[in-house]
């Protein structure tokens, strides 16, 4: 017999892998249903007819689609992400530096948002109702309700600008010490943590408060435990399946969502490598970084499926 | 006399409700209850669903459930007063002075953590004794409440073992910091009958054994006479009287305590056997999913005017049975034949007349009924559905069937959440009723009610079978309900029916096995049955 965790689990990888499967057919049927093709956007409106059609058959468009799409797919998976248009370098070399930065950032911004998100939640929950509670639903709320560019500017405003503490501009290169790099990025790292941190506190501490509802809690109380342990250690693993979804859905966006961010900041991520091709049509980029945020953001939900499972004790001791 | 470890003087206890159409407002739940209880003593407190009795006992840990308050009068433990104690104050005392037994153990322990975690979590916090100390002291506890494998079970988590287990952990999880008083709430209600009996002997020699006073909470008043050495009668926060055992059963002063003494009195003459209108022919059937059959080979069938009872403990398969009468599950093999005819397996192709004439009542009556319709609406919508009954002519025949169920004028406009359960369940019986059927089946239609309440809901569905001729079939795990109405009985078990017959026949020896388990085990109301029915099946088990 398999462990059923095990079954479990791996159902969740395959599924995941099908997703995934999925989300390049729409990719790259999305892009096919632009007007125009590659070979226009390369040589411009003003390109006579058989200019065109040299370069298509150079490039092979004129293929069927599914030829195509199977040539690509078929890229991908040998790690060949294909050529940029615009500057000829090869896509997987640019967006590799890029989606090491874009990772750099999330890190941080990850490595601080989601301690202090749980732990507010659960000094949130601890005093629910009452002043502490109010006061870190408050401040959350505030920050989660500005558009992040807002947040951005008047965080840039007040740190860089008028006490000069920050860079307000987030440059970082290969060579910089990670004291410099750590440097460069703190006004990026403080937005995303305030953009973030509002949806996870809440569900940390809703999820608490749900699980205090129950009849182990009371029994908990009843054995004369202090409130801060009953929380700790009766609560919480029981409120970890909710939490690690909503975190996991933060992840993704600390990676995936951060183009705003990144643009405000001209931090040199992936989000600003997107906009830019995107700007001059570089489909190939466009679809690359399409699948490198689906990967994305399939991973980090699998991985969330996975631990709430692994916190299921029913899962994990069968009888 | 020794000072009494628990001492309550007049102790008045109040909640704040928020009516929905009054501004809140406080009422008294508890009024002026007093008793004292020594060491090594056992006090039941008995009384139905609102009577306080629960309030009562966690008072003795000066605890309050959700918006409760012990607002007057004085509560002393071990000679100290605990009602005004701060948090602290009672932090140190509960789960060292006093612990507690839950009603449903499943509920009561945390599913992430192993049974020992929990079991030596309060020694341990109050620190009585060392981990090594507290974990000698549980397998000791276990081993005297008979669980299986007393060194190794505490590794396990509370879903691997089974409900009488947890129940015995939990007791376990009470004795193990030597407290001086324990308050047992309801602690085997939750359990199958056959169950209880040994989880009661448990808990009693248990308490013996230790030395430990107690405050036995029960609804059941056979229950409570087997373990207690003084009962207190509450009703609605009131104490109705208190005595020893013995006082209470054969000679009680009040009224109210000689109902709850004689309650279920109803005598049911049983009727012959008829041309059946309803008959299960070879049922065999499972859940998808599943690889093994829930029920199996099950031939019953059931007169016209008549009650089955079909009886069992939980997962014999009797709901089962139900929801492949009803279509809900179309069973693998068999059939069923209803009024004349063969019924279809599955619910979808059944005509309207099938529909019509097989009604079905809950256990709950609460969640069977839409809490945003008033009664007029529920008991219509039949009428309406099967009858094309509408405006004047239908609301005539809701009165009609609400004076049928008792319940007179002035309740077809009101909504479920202003009735009481008993009131519920009778509504939900005029639904049935207003199809005007020929079978209703009645699932643990009265477990979820206080015992005098069921009484009426049971002669009130007999008196209706008298009038409508109509047939039940009557699902419970209760006995002294199928005495009372049963015309024949099935006893299932593990999805066979094991015993089938008139009530006459199926209650006379000699019994198989399974159905002299279950009758011994139906606590009576007389001091030495639980000694008597222990013994009884050691000798049975010695003879095997």
């Amino acid at each position: 017999m398999v462990h059923p965790i095990i079954r479990l689990v791996v159902q969740r990888i395959a599924l995941g892998l099908l997703l995934l499967l999925a989300v390049s057919i729409l990719i790259f049927g999305g892009t096919q249903l632009l007007p125009g093709d590659v070979a226009q956007a390369i040589l411009g409106q003003s390109a006579t007819q058989q200019a065109l059609a040299n370069l298509r058959e150079q490039m092979g468009l004129n293929d069927p689609a599914l030829v195509r799409y199977w040539n690509w797919l078929w890229g991908i998976l040998h790690g060949d992400l294909g050529t940029a248009l615009t500057n000829g370098h090869d896509i997987a070399t640019d967006l590799g530096k890029r989606f090491a930065n874009t990772l750099f950032l999330a890190f941080w911004a990850a490595a601080i948002s989601v301690p202090l998100a749980i732990i507010l939640g659960l000094v949130a929950a601890r005093y629910a109702g009452r002043w502490p509670d109010k006061l870190i639903s408050g401040i959350t709320l505030a920050t989660i309700s500005l558009p992040e560019f807002v947040v951005g500017y008047i965080a840039m405003y007040l740190l860089a600008v008028k006490f000069r503490l920050l860079p307000s501009v987030s440059m970082i290169f290969d060579g910089m010490t990670l004291g410099a790099k750590l440097h460069a990025i703190m006004l990026p790292v403080l937005v995303l943590v305030l953009v973030v941190l509002a949806h996870m506190m809440r569900m940390t501490r809703a999820a608490i408060l749900n699980v205090m509802q129950s009849a182990y809690v009371e029994t908990a109380e009843l054995k004369g435990i202090s409130p801060g342990r009953v929380i700790w250690r009766h609560a919480l693993p029981n409120a970890i399946a909710p939490v690690v979804n909503v975190v996991m859905l933060n992840l993704a966006y600390l990676v995936v969502g951060v183009v705003v961010v990144e643009v405000v900041f001209v931090y040199p991520g992936m989000g600003q490598y997107l906009v830019d091709h995107v700007a001059k049509r570089d489909l190939p980029v466009v679809q690359a970084c399409g699948m490198v945020f689906a990967a994305v953001y399939i991973g980090l939900n699998i991985l969330a499926d996975v631990i709430s499972i692994l916190a299921n004790p029913r899962l994990r001791h069968p009888k | 006399m020794p000072d009494p470890i628990l001492s309550i003087r007049n102790l008045k206890i109040e909640a704040t409700v928020y009516p929905p159409d009054a501004p809140p407002h406080d009422v008294v739940i508890v009024d002026g209850v007093s008793l004292d209880l020594q060491k090594g003593k056992v006090l039941g407190l008995i009384g139905e669903s609102g009577a306080g009795k629960s309030t009562i006992g966690l008072s003795a840990m000066s605890y309050g459930r959700g918006g409760v308050r012990l607002t007057g009068g004085e509560v002393m433990l071990n000679g100290r007063e605990i009602r005004l104690a701060n948090a602290k104050a009672l932090r140190s005392l509960r789960g060292r002075e006093v612990t507690y037994v839950a009603q449903s153990a499943a509920a009561a322990f945390n599913p992430a953590l192993t049974l020992m975690d929990q079991v030596v979590e309060a020694t341990l916090r109050h620190g009585l004794a060392t981990r090594s100390e507290a974990e000698a002291r549980a397998v000791k506890l276990f081993r005297k409440l008979g669980l299986p494998d007393p060194d190794n079970i505490g590794k396990r988590y509370p879903h691997q073992v089974s409900g009488g287990q947890l129940q015995r952990v939990m007791t376990a999880m009470a004795l193990c910091p030597e407290p001086s008083l324990v308050v047992f709430d309801e602690p085997t209600t939750a359990l199958d009958v056959t169950t209880q009996i040994d989880v009661l002997a448990a808990i009693k020699e248990a308490i013996h054994d230790t030395g430990v006073a107690a405050l036995y909470i029960t609804h059941d008043l056979a229950v409570v006479a087997q373990v207690s050495d003084d009962i207190m009668v509450l009703r609605n926060g009131k104490t109705v009287e208190t005595g020893v055992v013995r006082q209470i059963i054969d000679d009680p002063h009040e009224d109210y305590t000689r109902a709850l003494v004689s309650v279920r009195s109803i005598d049911h003459e049983e009727k012959a056997k008829a041309e059946p209108v309803l008959r299960v022919d070879g049922v065999t059937a499972r859940y998808s999913g599943t690889s093994f059959d829930v029920l199996s080979d099950i031939n019953v069938d059931l007169a016209p005017g008549q009650t089955l009872a079909v009886v069992g403990e939980s997962g014999s398969g009797k709901s089962t049975l139900a929801r492949v009468i009803t279509g809900l599950l179309p069973p693998r093999a068999g059939s069923i034949h209803f009024n004349g005819r063969d019924l279809t397996p599955d619910l979808k192709s059944r005509t309207k007349t099938d529909l019509r004439e097989l009604q079905m009542i809950y256990q709950m009556a609460d969640v069977a009924m839409n809490p945003r319709q008033t009664v007029g609406t529920i008991i219509g919508r039949p009428l309406e559905f099967y009858f094309g009954l509408r405006g004047e002519a239908k609301r005539k025949r809701v009165q009609e069937l609400l004076d049928q169920i008792e319940m007179g004028k002035g309740y077809i406009d009101r909504y479920p959440a202003e009735l009481s359960g008993g009131q519920k369940q009778r509504v939900c019986i005029a639904r049935a009723l207003a199809a005007k059927p020929r079978l209703i089946i009645c699932d643990e239609v009265t477990s979820a009610l206080d015992p005098l309440v069921a009484d009426g809901i049971l002669r009130l569905l007999l008196e209706l079978q008298a009038q409508e001729n109509v047939a039940y079939l009557f699902i419970t795990h209760d006995l002294a309900t199928v005495k009372a109405i049963a015309d024949s009985i099935a006893v299932m078990f593990k999805g066979k029916v094991v015993r089938y017959g008139s009530k006459s026949e199926v209650l006379a020896p000699p019994f198989d096995d399974y159905t002299d388990l279950l009758l011994s085990s139906v606590p009576e109301m007389r001091l030495g049955w639980l000694e008597e029915a222990i013994a009884g099946r050691r000798m049975a088990s010695a003879g095997n």
